[in-house]
């Protein structure tokens, strides 16, 4: 599985070789003392790779310390050393928001997130997976809005053989999901996937909306909703912090699902959020068919952002 | 929240304060923090490198003028730099043609589909003409239906490509309709790829081939980050596009991505997408997406048009006055007719940072300008004598005055107030530095 993100990852990453990834490339594999210009490139392609500019000058800083504290000499070091931070930052990420493990049936899951990042798409490979791994599964077409969005949930549902509540286009979302709930209950499903409509943070009467989905999921099933997954797209710049920040504030985000990680965006971003939220990946998306969802890897991505032709 | 680059330049001044040259120096301080605005709005850092560099060569060429500070200076070719990537000024796309077709084209999610429909509408309004929608994204599910559902919504004739799944055959169909029932605009929508799939944009090549676009729209979303500038490069390499179409910008994203995009492509943006209604789509307005990517609003253009608007010896005359503590009603009269100079307060409070934000639509700007519009009004009813010596101004004077301008005597209350204020204000400005007391004023 592992390998199968690195090599998608890889052919991304193949053609993202700018100028200044290509020099800090050289910066690692040249031999003898840290200078000042190599720990400038290191920031550079880290913010090339949209980790942003507080993270990457932050993570630089606390290399020129070690420097000066005579723990770090090397350019042959430098590299592990960035590599640590980055997978004790992500990893502290995932002890501070462990996954709801317990077993309420039906366990229910909310996707949500900004227009156009791959919800509709994320919701039909998740059901796929977890069917699967065994579980009965329910998607639930909360995007009432969008037009033709429910088609597009149907002919998933259709391709990956599961059942789907919907409504007509206008419905109350929140109603969507009672139908969903309340027949999941009924037919004893373990697991129900309510994909959201698209919606900008900055816009609060929608953002009240998914408030009101969240109050009637929590209050028809125990712990629900058991997961939030916000969907994010890779190519996302930093505008993803916000992103994560406001939806998490509204319907209490659980996790990131990274999409589009097949294209030539590396998704850095997400550092900033389990930086500044704490708030960890679950799943990539690398490609638009079913079996195109892979469980996160912390290392994969690291190594795949700090890539350069080692 | 990260600061604005006027905040930045704010502190790199402070440093030079008393210090009226541009040296290497100051030049490197202002242009590391005008980096790291760019950078934070998430202009490629390529981009931004290539951007720096032009800036400094500019500014270390630039007559150093005694009268600006360092900082100032950087600002203004810096904005004027940003101005020539994101272009001088609004592009009014050519829709003739027989029929014109225009090809939407970009990444998965970026919103063509949407800004497709939203594109048929602002053409079928703003410019008359006929356009049909041709639902062409045969990959992902349901997505003809979003089109035509939309097309319906608009009352714009959309074809019905259901029952087909290749691209190119739609394309020729599309043709003879519009050929046969005279359709003016063909809007042509695709579906969303990565631009490293390589068999992918080879179709969209042959789309090209088959439909002869005279507009091909790279649609981008103005939440992108570092991946802009290869996913813009790859798509215009390949096909040439002759305009962006900039998706998502009623979010708070900074869109450096636009910065990116144009310089990579060298092509206007020329529509931004602001929301999800038919009706969400304007032509692109490059001075306020400036303002935006440097979260500065677009102060420049107001210095600029604050000093267009004062008439130079008028200025001087003020200065002289407010030197002497003379400053009266007249002279206030003219500043509020300068100001009004400057175009409806509306504009000029869109172009001041944070300002376009804070401000409703309509609402609270209408009534300042209203209430200016008033305060004029009641200068106006006073005899010269009353202006140049607003202390004479007693009771039955100003009842006198309130009914002559429609106002009420309270109403001038508030005005003689306002103007105590301000003599006061510039009692303490008179004993500054002639050289600040200028820049205060926008002349120097
Ligand atoms: N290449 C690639 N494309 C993806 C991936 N995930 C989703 N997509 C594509 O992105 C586009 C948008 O996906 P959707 O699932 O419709 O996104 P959404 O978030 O539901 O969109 P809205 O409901 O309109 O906000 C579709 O064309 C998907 O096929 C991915 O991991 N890789
Ligand atoms: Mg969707």
């Amino acid at each position: 599985m592992a390998g199968a993100f690195v090599k998608k990852l890889k052919r991304g990453l193949f053609m993202t070789h700018t100028e200044f990834l290509e020099k800090v490339g050289e910066t690692f594999q040249r031999t003898g003392p840290v200078e000042p210009q190599h720990l400038d490139r290191l920031e550079t392609a880290l913010i090339a790779a949209d980790a942003g500019v507080e993270l990457s000058m932050s993570l630089v800083d606390g290399l020129r310390d070690e420097i000066r504290k005579g723990r770090l000499t090397t350019t042959e070091e430098l590299r592990p050393a960035v590599r640590r931070r980055l997978l004790e930052l992500l990893q502290a990420a995932e002890n501070a928001e462990p996954i709801d493990l317990s077993n309420e049936k039906p366990r229910v899951t909310l996707l949500v997130g900004v227009n156009g990042t791959g919800k509709t798409t994320t919701a039909a490979k998740l059901a796929k997976r977890r069917m699967d791994n065994g579980a009965t599964v329910l998607l639930a077409a909360a995007d009432t809005f969008r037009a033709a969005a429910v088609e597009q949930l149907q002919v998933w549902a259709r391709r990956v053989g599961v059942p789907l509540i919907h409504q007509h286009q206008g419905a109350d979302p929140a109603a969507v999901v009672y139908d969903a709930l309340a027949s999941a209950k009924s037919k004893g499903f373990d697991e129900v996937l309510v994909d959201t409509a698209g919606r900008l943070h900055t816009h609060s009467n929608l953002m009240k909306e998914l408030e009101k989905v969240r109050k009637v999921a929590s209050r028809e099933v125990a712990g629900a909703p058991h997961e939030v997954l916000l969907v994010l797209d890779a190519t996302t710049g930093s505008n993803g912090i916000e992103q994560a920040q406001r939806f998490g504030a509204t319907v209490g985000v659980s996790g990131v699902v990274l999409t589009k990680l097949d294209g030539t965006a590396k998704g850095g971003v997400i550092l900033a959020i389990a930086d500044t939220l704490g708030l960890p990946v679950r799943w990539v998306g690398v490609g638009e068919d079913a079996d195109d969802l892979l469980p996160f890897d912390d290392e994969d991505l690291v190594d795949a952002l700090l890539e350069v032709e080692a | 929240m990260l600061e604005s680059l006027q905040e930045r330049l704010a502190r790199v001044t402070k440093t030079l304060r008393g210090e009226g040259h541009l040296t290497e120096f100051h030049i490197d301080a202002a242009l590391r923090e005008i980096r790291t605005a760019l950078l934070g709005a998430d202009v490629s850092v390529d981009v931004v490198a290539r951007f720096i560099e032009r800036v400094r060569r500019q500014a270390l060429g630039e007559e150093v003028l005694s009268s600006v500070t360092p900082a100032q200076m950087v600002t203004r070719i810096v904005h004027e730099e940003l101005r020539m990537l994101l272009g001088e000024k609004t592009v009014d796309l050519d829709f003739k043609g027989y029929p014109a077709v225009v090809m939407m084209v970009g990444l998965q999610g970026s919103g063509k589909t949407t800004n497709a429909a939203k594109m048929a509408c602002w053409i079928k309004e703003k410019k008359g003409l006929f356009p049909l929608l041709v639902p062409a994204d045969t990959s992902r599910p349901a997505a003809r239906e979003q089109l035509l559902i939309l097309g319906e919504q608009a009352g714009i004739p959309t074809i019905d490509s259901r029952d087909m799944d290749d691209p190119e055959e739609i394309a020729r169909k599309a043709l003879r309709e519009a050929s046969i029932k005279g359709y003016q605009v063909l809007i042509f929508d695709t579906a969303g790829r990565l631009h490293i799939d390589d068999e992918l944009m080879g179709q969209l090549q042959r789309l090209k081939g088959i439909l002869k676009p005279k507009h091909i729209l790279f649609v981008a979303d103005a939440m992108t980050g570092q991946d802009a500038v290869r996913s813009a490069k790859a798509f215009h390499e390949q096909l040439d596009i002759t305009g962006v179409v900039l998706t998502k910008l009623d979010g708070d994203a900074r869109g450096g991505a636009a910065l990116s995009v144009s310089e990579v492509v060298g092509r206007p943006i020329v529509f931004a997408g602001i929301g999800e209604r038919l009706g969400d789509l304007e032509q692109f307005h490059p001075d306020r997406m400036a303002g935006r990517i440097l979260g500065m609003g677009d102060v420049l253009t107001l210095v600029e048009k604050a000093q267009n608007a004062v008439d130079e010896s008028k200025a001087k005359r003020l200065e002289a006055k407010m030197r002497k503590n003379r400053f009266d009603l007249e002279d206030l009269r003219d500043q509020l007719s300068s100001l009004k100079k400057m175009g409806p307060l509306k504009q000029v409070m869109e172009m001041m940072p944070g300002m376009d934000k804070m401000m409703p639509t309509g609402g609270v700007n209408e009534a300042q300008e209203r209430q200016l519009r008033r305060m004029e009004a009641c200068i106006d009813s006073m005899t010269p004598r009353e202006r140049r010596h607003p202390q004479i101004l007693n009771g039955s004077r100003k009842k006198r005055v309130a009914k002559g301008s429609g106002t009420s005597v309270e109403e001038i209350n508030r005005l003689l107030r306002q103007y105590g204020q301000m003599r006061k204000l510039m009692k303490r400005l008179g004993k500054a530095d002639p050289r600040q007391l200028k820049r205060q004023l926008g002349i120097g």
